[in-house]
């Protein structure tokens, strides 16, 4: 039998498949969508992409927040009488098809009357009439279509974002400057002595004058900012020759002009400070839709439901939550405070936190930590403490968080700048002499000329070129780096530490294995039809594992929440769940979680669930083991420590229960001992880890999904190729240090020129652009052979 | 007076009045996306296909 998937989202349907018009749906939701578009005239949606849609959920009282004046008022950034316009963050959009319909909302709902999608940062601008509708019915409309935004206390905080174009500015301003300058000295470079060229000669290098002076002063002003804070930290970085370079272009050439002595070498400024703007503006590759900084405020809701003491119930900030308050979490909501649990079934999903998909299920009276994701229905909790002071949330108060990891890395391109600089002063000082006691007319000149013709453009191009150009590759790849230094300092990696759950386990499936007495056919029979009623994930995850079935109605099935199944069919009575409901005393030996099965009262066996690895993961540890350290810490129990050691090489080292501050401090003590840590990991319990570690790389089954504050972002499928990526990062430096030997043999050819006292403006103005464009044809030639062999 | 004060004024005018309408550009944000635009513009008739289809005649008589 072949499986239909779903017209509108394109999930299996499996065995319950709603037809409408033709059409298969896997779910109610979906049907609607449908149906939603169908009424509208929207159903070219279909047709732009094949089934586009996502399931739309259940949201029943989470947005009432929404109507709210406060709330409205920092999540609008226009607010008029009648009009008020809202951005909000989608992260389903994914394809033409979502542009198209929420491009159309106004369809849906007339009041709206504009709304824009920014499909690299997933967001929609929506323009409405206040007086007619609101923000919470907008966002009902899009979460009733399956496009639910996601909206976090970091939109609360942040307000309006700035962005920032001056990079874009200073670039227009170098190449409106770089083409007027060539035009304006063509004649020059030809030397002809013709009449009326001749006359106009001041006037066209005054305007060249004129056209560079914005070039030095705003183009070129963050190398001499950067220059002047290197040296003042005794640094001879490489923006002290490029600084050095461009402030004797332009002083020489305008005292040139000014006596008439030549015609400068505006043109040769122009063009370099052009060449390095571009370096610059195509190392900055950044992924909009990504964000690296992402700290638990991403994750917490603006609002919650807090139970007055009268029975009443309303919405407060959650910055607002005091000691003892009462708070309701409705099902799919997240905790924000560490509290006790009064009422309901809570069956927590920590997830986030953790990493652990498993959901944890909790007594009233337990005391749950901020972070879980009610999985259960209704519960109510008193707060403990305020958000700040949560467990989870304290972490962020570690120092990590507020250092920037780029401050005290010295990279490449500096690191050869040093010996560069002072090479150059040596060879301008002795030339220069050198032609005091031959020619002293001539001494100012080469000089000069030196320190022109040795501004090492070239050099400061290699590595934007070479790192913008895999950041690229690698994002192609779906490895997604916060910037550029990330692959310098990858290539430095010695140790490698991973956290186990949810980063080398996936987190979709699990291993089952049985233990006890045999069940017979019949007894099989029932189990798997008992499995397919339940919605519980350990029951989904061994329906899953079990081998098909016939299936049988039964004659009776109940579910105890938080217990387990009871099903009959025939004269088979059986009993799936907790120990304790199977009537089996609880053992505490093992660690791993175990569903227990009793027949007609007796008990047969246990399955106990294994983490599943990812695929590859001992073949990556075998690739790693040669040249890097490894560890898993994990901070889970020690249930695991036998599997692991069975696939992974002898030399790991496995630590069980850290703490998210233990791992904090693991990796500082190592680095403390010189180790350069590459941690990877997924949750927000590594995220003081990955913040502490040279490199911090998280994994994502769904990068649309949020991950912690990190370097770089992988998604879950590429995992196996982590150590190819390794490897091109270290290919990367070396593609950059032969461009240093290419345009090391610019820099000679040049300095023949400069110190026997020729260069003229014609050979700078050729030997420039010549340098820099054949280091960039170099650098992207090999990078592409690279990015090619990574597929 | 030389014709070519006029040109040099007017090349430069129209260099500079170029530059200012890329500064207004950028200053618009009309760089910050430049993705959805590209697919924006392939949609415009979309809505009316469900009416009667236009059919292009084209040298058929």
């Amino acid at each position: 039998m072949e499986s239909t998937t779903c017209f509108h989202c394109g999930d299996d349907c499996g065995n319950h498949t709603i037809t409408f018009q033709n059409k298969s749906f896997c779910c109610n939701g979906c049907k609607t969508v449908f149906e939603i578009f169908n009424e509208n005239d929207l159903t070219c949606y279909y047709d732009l992409q094949n089934s586009p849609g996502a399931i739309p959920k259940e949201i029943e009282g989470k947005y009432d927040f929404l109507s709210q004046e406060n709330i409205i008022e920092k999540l609008t950034e226009f607010r008029s009488e009648s009009i008020e316009i809202a951005t909000l963050y989608i992260p389903h959009i994914h394809c033409s098809s979502c542009i198209w319909i929420l491009e159309n909302l106004n369809k849906l709902n007339p009041n709206i009357s504009d709304s824009q999608v920014n499909f690299g940062k997933k967001t929609v601008r929506v323009t409405y009439n206040s007086e007619k509708t609101d923000l919470k019915s907008v966002v009902l409309l899009l979460s009733s279509i399956g496009y639910e935004p996601y909206i976090s206390l970091n939109d609360f905080k942040s307000g309006k974002k700035h962005i920032n174009r001056t990079l874009i500015y200073k670039l227009g301003v170098a190449g409106f400057g770089f083409g007027n300058i060539m035009f304006l000295s063509f004649p020059e470079y030809f030397e002809v002595n013709e009449y009326w060229l001749e006359q106009y000669k001041p006037m066209f290098r005054w305007l060249m004058f004129a056209l560079s002076v914005p070039i030095v002063f705003y183009s070129a002003q963050d190398y001499f900012i950067s220059a002047f804070k290197g040296l003042k930290a005794k640094l001879l970085n490489i923006d002290v020759p490029i600084a050095l370079g461009v402030s004797v272009l332009f002083i020489r050439s305008t005292i040139e002009i000014m006596f008439d002595l030549g015609s400068g070498f505006f043109d040769s400024l122009a063009g370099l400070v052009f060449f390095l703007l571009v370096g610059k503006f195509f190392q900055k590759k950044t992924y909009d839709f990504l964000s690296f900084e992402r700290d638990y405020k991403s994750y917490f809701p603006i609002a919650i439901t807090k139970v007055e003491k009268d029975g009443n119930e309303n919405s407060i900030q959650v910055y607002d939550i005091k000691k003892g308050d009462r708070l309701l979490i409705r099902n799919e909501e997240l905790i924000p405070v560490d509290g006790i649990l009064i009422n309901g079934k809570a069956k927590i999903d920590y997830s986030f936190v953790t990493g652990e998909s498993q959901t944890v299920s909790k007594q009233s009276g337990d005391k749950l930590f901020a972070g879980g994701k009610q999985t259960a229905g209704i519960i109510e909790l008193e707060a403990l403490k305020s958000v700040e002071q949560s467990y989870l949330t304290q972490l962020w108060s570690n120092d990590v968080f507020n250092k920037d990891k780029e401050d005290g890395f010295i990279n490449i391109t500096n690191n050869i700048s040093k010996h560069f600089t002072i090479t150059i002063l040596t060879i301008a000082i002795i030339a220069t002499s050198f032609w005091l006691f031959t020619d002293s007319s001539k001494a100012m000149n080469v000089f000069t000329a030196v320190l022109i013709i040795a501004c090492p453009c070239a050099i400061a191009l290699s590595a934007p070129f070479t790192f913008g150009n895999l950041l690229r590759i690698f994002g192609k790849l779906k490895f997604y780096l916060k910037n550029a230094s990330v692959i310098e300092q990858l290539a430095q990696i010695n140790t490698i530490i991973f956290d186990k759950t949810g980063t080398i386990t996936s987190n979709k499936s699990s291993n089952a294995e049985y233990d006890g007495q045999s069940l017979s056919e019949s007894e099989n029979l029932v189990l798997k039809n008992s499995l397919r009623g339940s919605n519980h994930p350990l029951s989904r995850t061994l329906y899953n594992i079990l081998e098909e079935n016939n299936i049988v109605t039964l004659d009776g099935f109940k579910e105890h929440i938080g217990k387990g199944i009871e099903a009959k069919h025939n004269n088979i009575n059986l009993k799936i769940g907790s120990a304790s409901f199977v009537g089996k005393p609880e053992e505490t030996s093992i660690l791993n979680t175990t569903v227990h099965i009793s027949s007609n009262e007796v008990y047969k066996g246990r399955y106990t669930f294994y983490n599943s690895y990812r695929k590859g993961v001992s073949k990556l540890f075998n690739q790693l083991k040669k040249q890097f350290d490894l560890v898993i810490l994990s901070g889970d129990n020690e249930g695991e420590l036998e599997n692991l050691r069975k696939l992974l090489p002898a030399k790991t080292k496995l630590i069980f229960n850290q703490k998210p501050e233990d791992k904090l401090e693991f990796i500082k003590y190592h680095q403390s001992e010189g180790a350069k840590v590459l941690m990877i990991g997924d949750g927000l319990n590594d995220a003081g880890a990955l913040a502490q570690s040279e490199v911090g790389i998280a994994i994502s089954e769904d990068v649309n999904v949020f991950s912690p504050a990190c370097d770089a972002i992988l998604d879950a499928l590429k995992f196996k190729e982590l150590y190819q990526y390794i490897k091109a990062s270290k290919a990367g430096i070396k593609i950059i240090k032969w461009s240093f030997m290419l345009s090391f043999i610019y820099n000679i050819i040049g300095l023949y020129f400069a110190v026997t006292g020729q260069l003229a403006p014609v050979i700078a103005a050729i030997l420039m652009p010549l340098s820099s464009i054949s280091i960039v044809v170099f650098t992207t030639v090999c990078t592409n052979i690279l990015g090619r062999k990574l597929k | 007076m030389s014709v070519i004060y006029i040109l040099l004024t007017v090349s430069v005018i129209v260099g500079v009045a170029f530059f200012f309408i890329f500064i207004a550009a950028v200053k618009s944000g009309q760089y910050d996306d430049n993705y959805t635009p590209s697919v924006r513009m392939l949609f415009e008739d979309e809505l009316v296909k469900s009416k009667t289809k236009k059919s292009t005649d084209t040298k058929t008589d």
